[in-house]
């Protein structure tokens, strides 16, 4: 039986039908959830995908952590279960607080969008365990508010403890400190990233098709236990 | 909508109805102590005929008003004066156009692929495989210069409706934006407002940007357009139409709730030129919200899944208005309205604002008494209100309630589809002759190698020619993960569901051009888009259109305008593509000087095999180039003679259609072989241009050789003309294709090493190529 990995969609959810589509692709079965269910549906990971939820308004992921789902989500996040965080997805994680962190207005104030290149800082979180330590992938990025800011003692620690998941290389496209790209919490189940591998899974459709490695990692995680 | 050619969202804003009696800012009476001013009835029409009503005021003139007398026997109410001031609008009954646009639908080729033509709310044809394509180009150019991010995004967002409207899931959008000189200092306001609406509006609602057009001209400078294209697939089954059939069914409006923003917004701002006042008007033009548009969007569909309705329309220009009477008028021909139903955000809205109201994000369906439930269930789902405003009925009449009294009885169908027609006159503007004598061949050539290489680099960074990125990286063209090609690109290029089939759209236009010679510029425009699509491998089948004009009052803007459309007509029906919905946009004019006639053309083409679709970048080392199409020495309206001289004379390239529909049968037949590496069309800035954008893009050189004249082969604008990349095993195959085509072929160079060269004549590294072509924009406006 292969993995069932949740998606969930809130209003103002964009990436959701992408996150689902590299899942398939990833050779696991995508699961659409809802914000308002109140169940998780049994998965075996959850992605929480781009977009705007709620409009992006007070604040980017502000609202959507009060999702009924999410109560849910977060109580299964502590006991282990994967979950992925992307763009407005990792909007919501810090916004959980199962992420330390924020991500503010990209430094040159406009929307960016472009292919990025990013170092894989820790391939052995639950989603990134099929790629190598130190190796170089090109994804999409696509926001206006992924600049990655914490307090001095967070980076410390989040460097100290190999929490920083993915770092931008030769451009920084939005001031995040340290380069940061992407975190995960201590256990390394929760992995939040601003770029999109959902948007790299298809030479034909994607810069390249090295994001498909976050979707693939999951199975991997299985197939190991 | 009636109309020949279907209506932008709207255009406008208007001071309130002075017979609302709604309180004057500042004014000395508190609002609260303010009386209601009595109702305007049907009856008390009947009974006060003398009432002075301000139509004049509303953009309407005495000869209309007398019509609207004598078609409803009596003076109208208010609340029917505002719905016939806002459907008899320019913007809304094409009362000046109409008489042209006509040739669209006389000269129309045979077409198998058309599903739905011209009159609703966009085309629709068949792409194959079991799936349709729904696409229309619309204007939303006079908000744009009013208030820049909110003109840019809800021109986003009523061209996405109207793509929903047909059932249809939006799948992309494409922004034709053209901006006055780029060192005038409002150029920045109204760019990076636009820019920033454009991609606000559309990344937020989670529709890949997939191309349009960046220009800029001292024309453009207080009318800026911006023109918005919207692509929908669904499955021909499945479309849905603006009718509302079937007595007894409900009428239900749902959406955003409704306030008093872009009110007469259709009849005075995109049917008045613009004056000093403008500023003044701020405030009527409408506000977005892309989280209700994409909430509505995902209602919608699902509601269409479960086939709920007999009938919808977006609300756009007119709101309220429009949709009941275009509704009514298109099904079985009454409706009755509870205007107390509305949902307000303003509760002091009189019905007559309440009716004008162009707040964004509102559809109105027509639905079935036993499915209504089911209806307002999913609504809920979405967070989206919905209310049940009346029912259709076959009374033939349109009659509205407020208060419990009857304020609206009128016949639809003289609101909807019986506008008032004119045939205004026309003749050539008087400057013409002196215009198309100044040619461009006078002008003082490049000739050294130096002069050439520095001619190069010149248009290389000129702001037309130079790379867009700076805007283009602002817009999200990854999301839906089915975008194949977006700008640079020459199309952009979508899958459509699993594939492998797909779609290619592209648009452009060139107002020199058509300032020029207006019936040769629009085909010039079909003539480039077209041939943009074949560049990526994609057949041609389909046109829309966005037609932005002066003031049709000014018979040399008419003559324009006239000429134009018959010009794209004629070249439609040469090409075998035919018109399937577009928009016209008059009053594009400061004072008494119009902007150059800028017909902007957006082509579809179908690709049954989206993984051989071309790209226009050299990618591989030792590649053949070889040049198909004939260059003959045309440099009228040119971007050498503007960028070099700011010159606009002559005659703008002889369009050769023939050439075009066979250029295009190559590229596509080479395309399906698979033997492309990479093409890339001719056009603006000419062949050198050309072949710097596919080193650029692809980062590898190339080393060319040209023996005729260097400064005719390398900035010549003619037509029919493309650059391929091909393993030089495939040049032969190639040249083959165009024997059989009768397309004249050369081959010219090859890909390789890390500068553009011209041999006996210069080698630019790439490297400082880049910084002019890349460094343009940014150092404009970043």
């Amino acid at each position: 039986m292969t993995a069932r990995v949740g998606v969930i969609t809130f209003p103002g959810s964009l990436d959701d039908r992408d996150a689902a589509r590299a899942v398939r692709l990833a050779g696991a079965e995508p699961v659409s959830l809802w914000h308002a269910d109140t169940d998780l549906g049994s998965v075996d990971a959850v992605v929480l995908p781009g977009g705007f939820s709620y409009g992006d308004y007070l604040r980017a992921g502000a609202i959507a952590r009060f999702a009924p789902l999410m109560d849910k989500l977060a109580d299964a996040a502590r006991d282990g279960l994967p979950v992925l965080g992307i763009c407005n997805g990792f909007q919501v994680l810090c916004e959980s607080h199962l992420l330390p962190g924020a991500l503010t207005r990209n430094a040159n104030l406009h929307f960016v969008c472009r292919a990025q290149r990013l170092r894989i800082e820790n391939a052995e979180t639950e989603w990134t365990r099929t790629y190598e330590e130190g190796q170089e992938i090109v994804v999409p990025i696509k926001n206006i508010d992924g600049c990655y800011i914490a307090d001095e003692a967070t980076l410390e620690e989040l460097e100290s403890s190999g929490r920083v998941v993915a770092r931008y290389v030769d451009v920084n496209p939005n001031g995040s400190l340290n380069d940061i790209a992407g975190i995960s919490n201590e256990a390394g189940n929760v992995v939040g990233l601003m770029p999109h591998p959902e948007h790299a899974v298809e030479a034909l459709t994607g810069p390249s098709s090295e994001g498909l490695g976050f979707f693939t990692s999951i199975l991997a995680g299985m197939a190991a236990v | 909508m009636s109309a020949p050619n279907e209506e932008p969202q709207t255009e406008a804003a208007q001071p309130p109805m002075p017979q609302a009696g709604r309180p004057v800012p500042g004014g000395q009476q508190p609002v609260a102590a303010r009386p209601d001013p009595p109702v305007d009835t049907v009856a008390r029409a009947a009974e006060t005929p003398d009432v002075k009503l301000p139509y004049a005021e509303l953009g309407m003139n005495d000869d209309e008003f007398g019509r609207l007398h004598s078609i409803l026997g009596r003076r109208p109410t208010s609340a029917e004066l505002a719905i016939y001031s806002v459907m008899w609008s320019e913007h809304c009954s094409y009362k000046s156009s109409r008489v042209h646009l006509k040739k669209f639908a006389e000269k129309a080729p045979q077409s198998t692929a058309l599903l739905v033509g011209m009159g609703e709310n966009a085309g629709v044809v068949d792409v194959g495989n079991g799936w349709a394509v729904t696409f229309k180009i619309e204007s939303h150019n006079h908000p744009s210069y009013v208030e820049p991010y909110q003109g840019a995004a809800t021109g986003v967002g009523g061209i996405v409706r109207d793509i929903l409207t047909m059932g249809a899931r939006p799948v992309a959008v494409m922004d034709s934006l053209r901006f006055g000189a780029p060192d005038a200092p409002d150029t920045r306001r109204v760019l990076d407002g636009v820019v920033r609406g454009v991609g606000g509006y559309g990344n937020c609602l989670g529709l890949p940007n997939i191309g349009g057009e960046v220009v800029f001209d001292p024309c453009y400078g207080a009318n800026p357009l911006v023109n918005a294209l919207c692509v929908g697939v669904l499955k021909p089954e499945d479309i849905k139409r603006a009718i509302a059939p079937g007595p007894g069914n409900k009428v239900i409006l749902f959406g955003a709730t409704t306030g008093p923003d872009g009110i007469g917004g259709a009849s005075v701002l995109a049917s008045a030129t613009f004056d000093e006042a403008s500023h003044q008007k701020r405030p009527s033009v409408q506000v977005g919200d892309p989280f209700m548009e994409k909430l509505l969007t995902e209602c919608c569909l699902e509601i269409f899944a479960e086939d709920l309705v007999v009938g919808i329309q977006d609300l756009g220009a007119a709101g309220v208005s429009c949709a009941t009477t275009e509704l009514a008028a298109a099904g079985t021909g009454g409706m009755d309205i509870d205007l107390d139903l509305v949902p307000l955000r303003d509760e002091t809205l009189r019905p007559e604002e309440i009716l004008m109201s162009e707040s964004q994000e509102r559809m109105m369906a027509v639905v079935e008494p036993a499915k209504v439930a089911r209806f307002l269930e999913l609504c809920a789902r979405w967070d989206v209100p919905a209310t049940v405003l009346g029912e259709v009925t076959d009374t033939g009449r349109l009659r509205m309630t407020w208060r419990g009294q009857t304020i609206v009885d009128l016949p639809p169908v003289t609101a909807a589809d019986e506008g008032p027609v004119y045939e205004r006159p026309y003749e050539p503007p008087a400057d013409l002759g002196r215009l198309q004598a100044d040619a461009a061949d006078g002008l003082p050539r490049p000739s050294t190698p130096d002069e050439l290489r520095n001619t190069v680099m010149w248009l290389a960074g000129s702001p037309n020619l130079a790379d867009k990125s700076f805007v283009t990286s602002q817009y999200d063209k990854y999301v839906q993960g089915n975008t194949v090609l977006a700008m640079p690109d020459d199309a952009g290029v979508i899958r459509i569901g699993d594939g492998p089939q797909g779609i290619a759209l592209a648009t452009d236009g060139n107002g020199r051009y058509t300032r020029l010679d207006p019936y040769a510029g629009a085909q010039l425009a079909l003539s480039e888009a077209y041939r943009n699509v074949a560049t990526t491998g994609a057949r041609p089948i389909a046109v829309t259109n966005c037609l932005n004009f002066g003031s049709p009052e000014d018979p040399g803007v008419m003559w324009q305008f006239a000429q134009a459309v018959e010009g794209l007509a004629d070249a439609c029906q040469a090409l075998g593509v035919p018109v399937t919905g577009g928009n016209v946009s008059f009053y594009n004019q400061t004072g008494d000087v119009p902007i150059n006639p800028t017909p902007v053309i957006g082509v579809l083409g179908v690709h049954d095999d989206v993984a051989r679709r071309v790209q226009m970048s050299f990618n591989v080392e030792g590649m053949a180039i070889l040049l198909l199409g004939e260059t003959r020495p045309e440099f009228g309206g040119s971007e050498w003679a503007n960028v070099v001289f700011r010159h606009l004379g002559g005659l703008p390239p002889r369009p050769d259609l023939t050439a075009e529909a066979a250029l295009a049968s190559v590229l596509v037949a080479a395309a399906r072989e698979g033997i492309l590496d990479a093409a890339h069309d001719v056009s603006d800035g000419g062949l050198s241009q050309t072949l710097l954008e596919s080193c650029l893009r692809g980062g590898l050189g190339c080393t060319v050789s040209l023996p005729g004249d260097p400064f005719v082969e390398l900035f010549s604008e003619s037509v029919a003309r493309a650059v391929v990349a091909v393993h030089p095993d495939y040049a032969a195959r190639v040249a083959a294709l165009c024997e059989a085509a009768s397309v004249p072929v050369r081959h010219i160079g090859t890909v390789g090493g890390d500068a553009f060269a011209v041999e006996g004549q210069f080698s630019i590294p790439l490297v400082e190529l880049r910084e002019v072509h890349q460094g343009a924009l940014p150092s404009l406006f970043a």
